[in-house]
């Protein structure tokens, strides 16, 4: 047995499971899928006295619609998110992550919550829901609060989460229209973590100007990142002034310490850098510029009929 | 630290023992069941042998507690061929087209393309590459393997696997 040993609590209900992380403190961490957890106890990177599984937390799981919202409920394994069309059309970001995450043995067990709340540097959701603003939802004791997806990443594989509170459920805001999402990531091998990705979201206004971007890299810091400077020099520009591979050095120029391991230099991993942060804009503008197309004929073509 | 009550059902039959929380499903198979066949290499996620169905989902025996899998389906690579012992499309696929060659991490190739297949019956190339990509194999270099996915591809490959049950 290769985990270190550890107390084992499995609570009915949301109430009961922030109850006993209440109560249990620092001691205890909660599990989900455990498809990062299981292997930092095995390594003995991680060693809670008390676990606290979530696997009877029904509530916790599915996707739901609303408004101009799509909730995405925390023990949502990222095998559901792929196989959700609600997702793919609602929330295409998330969708074309997920086969990113991974392989398909992992996402059968790994979940949204698991994924965020483990707050992986390197990791694609943390990213994709930093450049969508998304918001997450936290349980504890107190009540129910709403962190900013911008607010919840504190550092190394930690979070704005206390210890008593348990994410239950991220809001994405559903973005139609002139809207692009493209992520882009270089790994050595399929399914390991990436050396460096970006995440991109963009939306246009009627004159073809870029309206809002959100950037998120990951692999490129301590902990998941926005690039402001080259979000704010993107917006309000045409698309077709924006050289992608320029906003590429200027998003990776902004990082304070870009890490280096065994897998790519500091200077290797930032060239990579730039160089997803470029694909993945160009990506997402070709299909922001293309709906704006297709808005403009739609519209040409009712003016037409009714004229 | 207290010991906890765990049941399930493996390879259609019931099994039930008292366990400490930190023990893995795949020791639990190993060890409690006498269900070898489940392979461990890395212990950490990496290397895929030790795959198994849980309510016919592939996953990693090694990241799974035995705790977590109360109350689950779970098939080994043993429950893979007929109770007869004559062996499923995909076993009979690997040892037609040398998808193996010590053996070592055939259990959870076999037990992954098995649930691949149900899910994907005819997957282009590079979905297979995709497919095997959480399988580490160090002897064959992979193209026996791919030869093997693509043979027991088709149709009817999927009949024989069980259902997803979660």
């Amino acid at each position: 047995m290769k985990p270190p040993s550890f107390e084992y609590h499995v609570p009915g209900d949301v109430d009961e499971a922030v109850g006993l992380l209440a109560e249990l403190g620092e001691d205890a961490k909660a599990i989900a899928g455990g498809q990062s957890l299981v292997p930092m106890l095995a390594l003995r990177l991680a060693n809670p006295e008390h676990l606290v599984d979530l696997r009877r937390l029904d509530g916790l799981r599915g996707v739901e619609e609303r408004g101009g919202t799509v909730r995405i409920g925390a023990g949502t394994t990222q095998a559901a998110v792929a196989r959700s069309a609600g997702v793919a059309r609602s929330v295409p970001l998330m969708a074309r992550a997920t086969p990113l995450i991974g392989h398909f043995q992992i996402r059968n067990r790994g979940t949204v919550g698991g994924s965020l709340a483990h707050a992986d540097a390197a990791a694609e959701y943390p990213a994709v829901v930093l450049a969508l603003d998304a918001e997450l939802q936290a349980v504890s004791p107190r009540g129910t609060r709403t962190i900013p997806a911008a607010g919840f990443f504190t550092g190394l594989w930690s979070t704005a989460l206390d210890e008593d509170e348990l994410l239950t459920a991220i809001d994405f805001p559903v973005r139609r229209g002139r809207s692009g999402f493209a992520i882009e990531e270089f790994a050595r091998r399929g399914g390991d973590f990436a050396i460096a990705g970006a995440a991109v979201a963009l939306e246009l206004d009627d004159a073809g100007r870029v309206a809002r971007c959100g950037i998120g890299l990951f692999g490129l810091g301590s902990t998941p990142l926005r690039a402001p400077a080259a979000e704010a020099a993107a917006t309000g520009a045409a698309l077709a002034d924006i050289d992608p591979d320029e906003l590429g050095r200027t998003a990776i120029g902004e990082l304070d310490a870009v890490p280096a391991d065994l897998h790519a230099s500091a200077d290797h991993r930032a060239h990579v850098g730039a160089v997803v942060v470029a694909r993945a804009w160009r990506r997402a503008a070709e299909e922001a510029g293309r709906r704006a197309a297709e808005e403009a004929g739609h519209r040409a073509a009712e003016e037409a009929a009714n004229g | 630290m207290a010991d906890v009550t765990v049941r399930m059902r493996v390879n259609g039959g019931p099994r039930s023992a008292s366990v400490p929380p930190r023990l893995t499903l795949a020791d639990f198979l190993r060890e409690r069941c006498g269900l070898t066949g489940t392979h461990l290499g890395c212990e950490h996620g990496v290397c895929g042998a030790c795959t198994v169905l849980l309510d016919g989902q592939a996953v990693r025996a090694c990241l799974v507690l035995a705790v977590q899998a109360d109350g689950a389906e779970i098939t080994t690579v043993e429950g893979i061929a007929s109770p007869d012992g004559e062996l499923s499309r995909v076993q009979q696929a690997f040892r037609d087209h040398h998808g193996l060659q010590c053996g070592f991490c055939t259990p959870g190739f076999v037990v992954s393309v098995t649930a691949f297949l149900r899910d994907n019956p005819d997957p282009t190339d590079e979905q297979i590459r995709d497919g095997l990509s959480g399988n580490l194999c160090r002897c064959t270099g992979y193209q026996g393997i791919l030869k093997a996915v693509r043979a027991a591809a088709g149709p009817s490959a999927g009949a024989a696997a069980p259902e997803e049950t979660g």
